[in-house]
């Protein structure tokens, strides 16, 4: 029994008829995290967070508490959330905001209460067509609700909150390149020091930036108290974690579970969870984070899904995206795609990120065509030491921002943990693995 | 076609008035034009930027980096489907090949009759239902290619009017109400346009009702 029996904190209404109405909130436990925020000073508020000691959702880890503590004591303070999930394979804030988008605006609300936030700006990935509709509505029913705008459930207290829509850019989920897109310009990330965001956000404020499922636990977290959040999970890694699970097991989907409890062999292989690897094939590789973690093989099965434990091997929690690849799967195409993925997503900023995303793309394009030659693998890796000295993790960084030391993280730990494959695509002049080519956008004329 | 309807730029007003400064309110002006013509003209753009105080360049620099902007005119669909790792691991290569040969055309093109744009997109983020595709950015899981080719019958013959509006149109549910970007803390240099002092902006809540495709989630059996 791997699952336990810890409450579900940000997905419990997921499922239920119309849970993105708000006839539905208000008949679970709706805005009633807010209204009881509204009864404590924001100080307070914030104490509980840090009690629970949340961690951000987002991929980095760091402590939601300390983060709202570092802020600049300044007027204005935005608070912008971040709902531009694009980390392939990662797909739990696309959930959380089309299923329950009032979750995810009470969650802003109290955190804008606690940070003393004169405005919200929830900006939601462009593509979430769906997400952004349901938010909107949401937003019109909070409005008419009392719970945003003015003097909010009587309080005295008003803020406005605004949907803002991407535009279809992976790099703008980092916190700064959002910033950047929210301000009307390129998504180029910022360079940090000093464009920190709590020093130094949006239009030159202090600006906090936390996630959808950050935010998401909130009213729960408020409700119920930081002591009752912090007695789920273990070590820093408390509460509850939304884990999405994709690639080849049997029952992929997200699973709401309790923070550091469950391995990696559990999630893949219990029934109640990935129930195993589908038709009946092996596991190979994991990748235990989304596509910008080094990836695993099946000697780390045993690794529980905590942020210290995964990070205690070499890789990251990240996103909390994890995809099982069987053993029919070529490591080489798989490692191609992920690369070609930053190459095309990279802002062209810095010329390590710019030029070595595409020449990775190129030299492993060619070793899956099967024209590769045995020195692409020494090349591979000192293009990616070139990107990040040392290719070690956590990562060196040469770049504005950490996409750049993620483009090694699938193609070196491939070549590391799947060499005689590279080799057999080399020595063999084809892909061992049916389909035995890849195809490229443009490349086909029908 | 090209500049704002004056109904649109209406609407382009109260986008404005929502940020404290106005250039915020470009990307949402651009989906805005997006969904007036169907992409981005450049007198459009050029309007956009004179709303929120921009030359054309400063327009154009900021769309031509966003994927889902199209400077030229596109299909009346455009199917992106996604080829991303957990979309590739279940057949999303084999299923862009059989869209290339069902539509007739490669990724990027846009068939004869003007009704579809085929895309190779990244991850859209409904990894649980792959391999997913998304029309005019309307979702579709678990699409094999029988499915693929319902849809494409389906678009043609016009029974997914409901589920799928028209390229462009992002976001069919306007703010009702809101407050005046707060005002207090907006940068003087350059303020938004005001929003009445009662909060009201426009009629026209749209809740929706539709959900294209059911998402396996927590503790559903497969």
């Amino acid at each position: 029994m791997t699952v336990t029996d810890a409450p579900k904190i940000v997905t419990r209404r997921i499922g239920l008829e119309r849970s993105w109405t708000l006839e539905s909130y208000l008949a679970n436990d709706g805005y009633k995290g807010l209204r009881k925020a509204l009864t404590m000073t924001p100080e307070q508020v914030h104490d509980q967070v840090n009690t629970a000691n949340l961690l951000g959702r987002g991929g980095a880890g760091f402590e939601a508490g300390r983060k709202w503590g570092m802020l600049a004591k300044s007027d204005p303070v935005y608070l912008v959330i971040n709902g531009d999930e694009s980390e392939p394979a990662t797909f739990k804030d696309h959930m959380l905001i089309e299923e329950d988008p009032h979750q995810l605006i009470e969650g802003a609300l109290i955190c804008a209460y606690a940070v003393r936030a004169d405005q919200v700006f929830l900006f939601i990935r462009g593509e979430f067509a769906l997400g952004l509709e349901r938010v909107s509505s949401a937003l019109n029913e909070a409005y008419a609700h009392g719970a945003v705008g003015r003097d909010i459930f009587g309080s005295g207290w008003s803020i406005d909150v605004v949907v803002h829509p991407g535009a279809g850019a992976y790099i703008c989920g980092e916190e700064t390149a959002l910033l950047e897109s929210l301000e009307g310009k390129r998504g180029f990330p910022r360079i940090k020091p000093p464009f920190f965001p709590a020093a130094i956000g949006l239009y030159g404020a202090p600006t906090i930036v936390n996630n959808v499922e950050t935010v998401a636990n909130l009213p729960w977290v408020t409700l119920e108290g930081g002591d009752a959040f912090a007695a789920l999970g273990e070590g820093r890694s408390k509460g509850t974690k939304l884990l999405a699970l994709s690639g080849d097991v049997v029952r992929p989907g997200n699973y709401e579970l309790e923070f550091a409890k469950v391995t990696f062999r559990d999630l893949l292989f219990d029934p109640q969870l990935g129930g195993g690897i589908r038709d009946g094939n092996d596991l190979k590789c994991i990748i235990p984070g989304g596509v910008s973690a080094p990836w695993f093989g099946t000697d780390m099965l045993d690794v529980t899904l905590a942020n210290e434990d995964i990070a205690a091997h070499g890789s990251m929690a990240g996103s909390g995206a994890v995809t099982p690849m069987d053993h029919t799967r070529c490591m080489v195409r798989a490692a191609w795609r992920i690369s070609r993925f930053f190459h095309r997503e990279s802002c062209g900023q810095c010329t390590p990120c710019r030029e070595g995303s595409g020449w990775v793309e190129k030299i492993m394009e060619r070793i899956e065509h099967g024209a590769g030659r045995e020195s692409d693998l020494d090349l591979l890796m000192d293009v990616c030491d070139g990107i990040s000295p040392g290719v070690a993790w956590p990562p060196a960084q040469t770049t504005i921002c950490v996409l750049g030391p993620s483009i090694p993280s699938s193609v070196a730990w491939g070549i590391r943990l799947f060499r005689d494959e590279f080799l057999a695509h080399i020595r063999q002049g084809r892909c061992p693995f049916p389909p035995d080519r890849i195809r490229i956008a443009g490349s086909v004329s029908v | 076609m090209a500049r704002l309807t004056p109904e649109n730029e209406q609407r382009a007003r109260q986008l404005i008035a929502l940020y404290p400064v106005r250039r915020s309110a470009l990307i949402p002006l651009l989906h805005l034009l997006q969904e007036q013509d169907g992409y981005l003209t450049a007198d459009g753009m050029a309007h956009a930027g004179q709303l929120v105080g921009l030359t054309t360049a400063e327009v154009r620099g900021t769309a031509s980096f966003y994927d889902m902007f199209h400077t030229e005119p596109v299909g009346r669909y455009v199917v992106a489907v996604c080829t991303n790792i957990a979309c590739m691991l279940s057949g999303a290569y084999e299923l862009l090949e059989h869209a290339e040969e069902r539509l007739g055309v490669a990724p990027g093109g846009t068939t004869a009759d003007g009704n579809f744009t085929l895309e190779d997109a990244e991850c859209l983020a409904l990894c649980g239902n792959a391999p997913c595709l998304t029309v005019n950015w309307r979702f579709f899981g678990d699409v094999d290619t029988a499915r693929f080719d319902r849809i494409v019958d389906d678009l043609v013959a016009g029974n997914l009017v409901e589920q799928v509006p028209a390229h462009g149109t992002l976001n069919r549910v306007q703010r009702s109400v809101g407050l005046q970007a707060s005002g207090a803390t907006a940068h003087p240099a350059s303020p938004g346009g005001a929003i009445p002092a009662d909060g009201i902006l426009a009629a026209g809540d749209h809740p929706l009702e539709e959900r294209p495709t059911p998402r396996r989630s927590v503790g559903e059996t497969a």
